[in-house]
């Protein structure tokens, strides 16, 4: 008589962005493969993980694909929902599940958003801006879209490491903060250097007609900060917790206002 | 005339950087600046405090400023920051119990 049962293999691989290792499984060769080209550099097939997600594929979409982000908190478990995924993560389990379809885009939007709520909790967070190394330091370019922040990445010289021209990962770290890369990029479409360094400076980036570094206010970089930060949890313990560390990076980060011009001549102000 | 009284949310996170007073609304993460009047009157909301005394005590005093009209523009504030969850307005006393400011630093 035949087993009425068949194993499924269950595949794994590590994503390690900001130095926070997260396994995700699946049965899915085809998506595991999608995951690995997707993350390249951020990716090990094996080693200790923070966080485990057990991914299941669905056929189809289940739920309206135009739908807003939710990420709410109850009992100590976190929903993440959006039109194209389903997710719960238990951080005390340090486990999670995830339900999407076959695609690159939720498991990506799911991680952003863990990493935010793990970051909230420690002090740091991810920002809209792009991020290089040079000189051993990190330099944070914030910006709404179209401020230039795959502007400037494009213009870096050789001897700058990018870290992402879309989303910058700061963690605080030693008494001070550090920039990670990440593979979450924006029209570059180039992932960045899985690589950190403490964060030296945040400009604040405007186009003109020169180049020129000018000092901002304390209240304007905490605004301006605050309204770049990546933020999605209907939480208020966190939303306090986020907002008082924008106020200890100001406190910490000198942030400036970096006018600049399209060309190459606009790195030589950062150094 | 009936008094009012005015008391912080606790539910909200609260900074003053150089004198200027800024605030993060718990329930939507909407960020608000204060102008120094609302921030004198977020200072003064201790619940016990009416906000006529609030007004002569320490807004007249700060600002050259009719009693009568400051009173209607402390108030037509304090409405709106009640509006934005960011002050609680009651016609009696607040109780201290929640007056918490935990977030306020």
């Amino acid at each position: 008589m035949g087993t009425l049962t068949t194993e499924v293999a269950r595949l794994s691989l590590v994503i390690t962005i900001g130095g926070m290792p997260v396994r995700v499984n699946t049965t899915d060769p085809t998506f595991l493969t999608m995951l690995q080209d997707r993350y390249a550099g951020y990716v090990f097939s094996s080693g200790e993980a923070e966080i485990e997600f057990d991914v299941e594929i669905a056929a189809h979409s289940f739920a309206d694909p135009d739908a807003d982000v939710r990420v709410s908190q109850h009992d100590g478990r976190w929903t993440l929902e959006r039109g194209d995924f389903r997710a719960e993560w238990e951080p005390s389990q340090r486990h999670g599940w995830i339900r999407q379809t076959a695609n690159p885009y939720s498991i990506d939007a799911v991680l952003r958003i863990v990493h935010t709520l793990i970051l909230a909790r420690q002090g740091g967070f991810l920002l809209h801006s792009a991020s290089a190394i040079r000189n051993g330091k990190a330099f944070l370019f914030a910006g709404v879209s179209e401020a230039g922040k795959t502007t400037i990445s494009r213009l870096a010289p050789p001897d700058v490491t990018l870290l992402t021209d879309e989303i910058s990962y700061v963690r605080k770290q030693n008494g001070g903060y550090f920039a990670y890369g990440t593979p979450f990029t924006g029209e570059l479409a180039k992932l960045g250097e899985n690589v950190s360094a403490p964060v030296s400076a945040l400009y604040l980036l405007a186009k003109g007609s020169e180049n020129r570094i000018d000092s901002v206010t304390p209240g304007e970089a905490t605004r301006s900060l605050l309204a770049n930060l990546l933020f999605f949890a209907e939480d208020e313990e966190l939303v306090q917790a986020t907002f008082h560390s924008a106020f200890e990076f100001v406190n910490r980060v000198p942030v400036s206002r970096l006018t600049f011009v399209p060309d190459q001549r606009v790195w030589e102000l950062i150094r | 005339m009936t008094k009012l009284y005015v008391a912080r949310n606790p539910r909200v996170a609260a900074r003053s950087l150089d004198g200027e007073m800024m605030i993060m609304s718990g329930r939507d993460s909407t960020l608000f600046t204060l102008n120094k009047t609302a921030t004198i009157l977020w200072q003064s909301a201790d619940g016990n405090t009416p906000l006529n005394e609030i007004v002569e005590q320490r807004i007249c005093a700060e600002f050259a400023v009719e009693p009568v009209t400051a009173l209607q523009d402390a108030e037509s504030l304090a409405r709106e920051l009640a509006n934005h969850e960011i002050l609680k307005i009651s016609e009696e006393p607040i109780a201290q119990g929640t007056l918490a400011d935990g977030a306020q630093r």
